[in-house]
């Protein structure tokens, strides 16, 4: 029956595998879930997610399968913690039922619990009252030493209210992201060399030139590994970005952390990327987009950031740019394809959530630029494509919406 | 119930939550490492030191750091000094050709090569190179390896429990993460913090301890706070108090002390403002 529960893990994305499954079987077989869903839960919970982020999607498929069950095995354990928590309910019984009762041992006891627990989830009806009139069952004995069969957790809370609570909710990957995330993904972003001052022992040099030097130590020093990985961040600000400004602050904060990259360097765009980009967020510094691109190599990281919804107009028309005193005679779309072609890698992160881009001007841009929501599983993949390029996200279908704009 | 469950319960002077106890009790039973997570400041590294206290096993400590290579664990073999005695003599006219005793056995090597039980814990695995929890994957899994050097063979006599602490800096591989017995650890609520304050602070009054949650959650709950406060900052925040001999019922304007809770100027501003506003 629970291989069932696998797959309903598996299907939320959760990624099982069975290795992490013959784990939990063998953890079931030694007891370690004291048979009960509240333990269950936990040591499933221990063995098969290892993240945090991942919390939450196990909450759900928890209450998904184990929505039927749920009911019956919570009363049960109710009743019985109750039951058992009662010696009152022992006093009536006479010394022969007594030693009858004890004859039981453990294996046996949970045998026949096990046993009672099948019947009654097949008995819909008076369950609790079927475990609780049985004063001689065995379980009156469990009564009596509760130590050796411990129903339930022990805790205050079942396993069903746990996850009914989705305390890990915001855990989840696909929702807010802070500095210390987005510094985390980053972190891949990196190829590393060794450049720069000799400060590091290189020992199989020192022992080889040792050797050639006829025993006479001669000690090589090399420079240390460090990212070679050069960074050019260009970040839509103002206007419909405004939301995303905390966030945006972030991703700079995580970026621009001295010694990340070899080479980090950003600058300002409003809506579209024209004639200029600027190094300050209120437009007074233009840099021309030629000369960014004559003093970019090829190989530095091209990052934009931007929510890429504006007007189809002031993407598509030259003389598009809505703002100051610009005046362009290449559309945005065209600066944006001269952008993408210089660079070797480039990617585009989105904070709009990804279920707003289809029919917009994101269409468009995602089909000049490998575009990702910003969220930390988006950027992981951005990092990813642009470390080791690999296939770009299908963004709807720019082409049938264009014609659509112009007729 | 088999008799190796339900080991660890928590120590007089470390309290752990339901949860944390299941899992640790299964990592215990399954005999796989632990790997446990959480805020700053929520007790995973004392969680070792106490688990090791509890089952009476000695404990093995390996704190890794940016530069750690998972070899340095196992063993490192001084070449340096090797080439070093080779070239002037041994000051204690050592054996140059003996190569056992140029290996120094790292944390991990002398887990494995204990003569009995240990604890061994790898503090904060997500602070060295991506690659490293993947380089420990065999070992963790056979608890054997072998000195290139000598050819020796070490097998552990009795498979260390393995306690594993990580600050959610960074992904840990999908193959290590499998081999894994998991645990968050979460932020104690108010009933288990006042559990564990008493722990620490056994004299206190109920008074004093209610007026100082109630800062403390007061200042966990502000938004924007760039470090919130820990549990190891509650109880040092505390014993100043004592020290002093603040009365937190008594006091008006601000929180005394602030200093022991937070850590950046920005966020001791911001409670300012906030307890002005």
């Amino acid at each position: 029956m629970l291989i069932d529960f696998l797959f309903e893990l598996r299907a939320r994305k959760l990624p099982v595998s069975t290795h992490e499954w013959l784990a939990l079987m063998e953890a079931m077989a030694l007891g370690l879930h004291e048979s009960s869903l509240d333990g269950f839960y936990q040591l499933c919970r221990t063995l098969c997610v290892k993240d945090i982020a991942l919390y939450d999607a196990y909450d759900e498929a928890f209450l998904a399968y184990f929505k039927d069950v749920h009911t019956d095995a919570l009363r049960l354990t109710e009743e019985l913690r109750e039951w058992l928590a009662n010696p009152r309910a022992l006093e009536g019984l006479t010394d022969e039922q007594r030693e009858a009762m004890a004859a039981f041992d453990l294996d046996k006891l949970r045998e026949l619990f096990e046993k009672r627990l099948r019947e009654q989830k097949e008995r819909h009806d008076g369950g609790n009252r079927w475990i609780g009139t049985g004063g001689t069952s065995p379980f009156g004995t469990g009564g009596k030493n509760p130590n050796a069969m411990r129903v339930g957790g022990g805790g205050g809370r079942s396993a069903m209210q746990v996850a009914d609570e989705r305390r890990f909710r915001e855990y989840r990957r696909d929702v807010v992201l802070d500095v210390r995330q987005i510094d985390v993904a980053l972190r891949g972003l990196r190829r590393l060399g060794r450049e720069g001052a000799e400060e590091e022992l290189d020992l199989d040099e020192t022992v080889d030139q040792t050797c050639r030097n006829a025993g006479e130590i001669e000690v090589v020093f090399r420079p240390p590994r460090r990212n070679r990985v050069k960074v050019l961040l260009l970040m839509d600000v103002g206007g419909s970005m405004d939301p995303h400004s905390e966030l945006m602050s972030r991703l700079f904060t995580a970026a621009s952390r001295t010694g990340r990259f070899a080479k980090f360097r950003s600058y300002y765009f409003h809506n579209c990327v024209y004639n200029s980009v600027y190094e300050d967020a209120q437009f007074r510094k233009g840099i021309p987009v030629a000369d960014l691109l004559a003093h970019s190599d090829r190989d530095e990281k091209l990052v934009m950031v931007g929510d890429a919804l504006m007007h189809p107009a002031e993407l598509l028309d030259p003389g598009g740019a809505s703002f100051l005193y610009s005046q362009n005679r290449a559309s945005g779309h065209e600066w944006l394809r001269r952008l993408a072609a210089h660079f070797r890698s480039a990617a585009w992160c989105n904070p709009e959530p990804e279920r707003f881009w289809t029919g917009t001007t994101i269409e468009v841009i995602a089909s000049v630029f490998a575009m990702w929501p910003l969220t930390l599983d988006g950027l992981a993949q951005a990092v990813r494509y642009l470390v080791r390029g690999g296939e770009r996200p299908r963004v709807g279908d720019p082409s049938k919406w264009m014609k659509a704009m112009i007729s | 119930m088999s008799d190796v469950f339900d080991q660890f319960q928590g120590t007089a002077s470390y309290i752990a939550s339901e949860e944390l106890r299941h899992a640790v009790n299964v990592a215990v039973a399954l005999a796989r490492p632990l790997l446990v997570r959480g805020e700053p400041g929520t007790g995973k590294t004392l969680l070792a030191e106490n688990l090791a206290g509890a089952l009476h096993l000695p404990l093995i400590r390996w704190h890794v750091k940016s530069t750690t290579k998972a070899k340095d664990g196992l063993y490192v073999y001084d070449t340096v000094a090797r080439l070093h005695d080779s070239r002037f003599g041994g000051t204690d006219g050592a054996n140059v050709r003996d190569i056992a005793k140029y290996i120094k056995l790292g944390p991990l090597g002398e887990a494995l090569s204990a003569p009995s039980r240990v604890v061994l814990l790898i503090d904060e695995i997500d602070k060295a190179d991506l690659e490293f929890p993947n380089d420990l994957l065999h070992e963790l899994d056979v608890m054997r390896f072998r000195i290139d050097e000598t050819g020796k063979e070490i097998v552990a006599a009795e498979r260390p429990i393995v306690v594993i602490t990580s600050n959610n800096e960074k992904e840990l591989p999908d193959a290590f993460l499998r081999r894994c017995v998991f645990h968050y650890i979460q932020f104690p609520n108010r009933e288990l913090m006042s559990e564990i304050v008493r722990v620490h602070h056994p004299d206190i009054t109920d008074r004093v301890l209610d007026n100082a949650l109630e800062v403390f959650f007061g200042l966990r709950s502000t938004p924007r706070l760039r470090k919130k406060p820990s549990t190891s900052e509650l109880i040092d925040w505390i014993c100043a108090l004592k020290k002093a001999g603040v009365d937190l019922g008594r006091v008006s304007g601000g929180i005394p002390f602030l200093g022991t809770l937070l850590k950046t100027e920005q966020d001791v501003e911001l409670v300012g403002k906030r307890a002005k506003a």
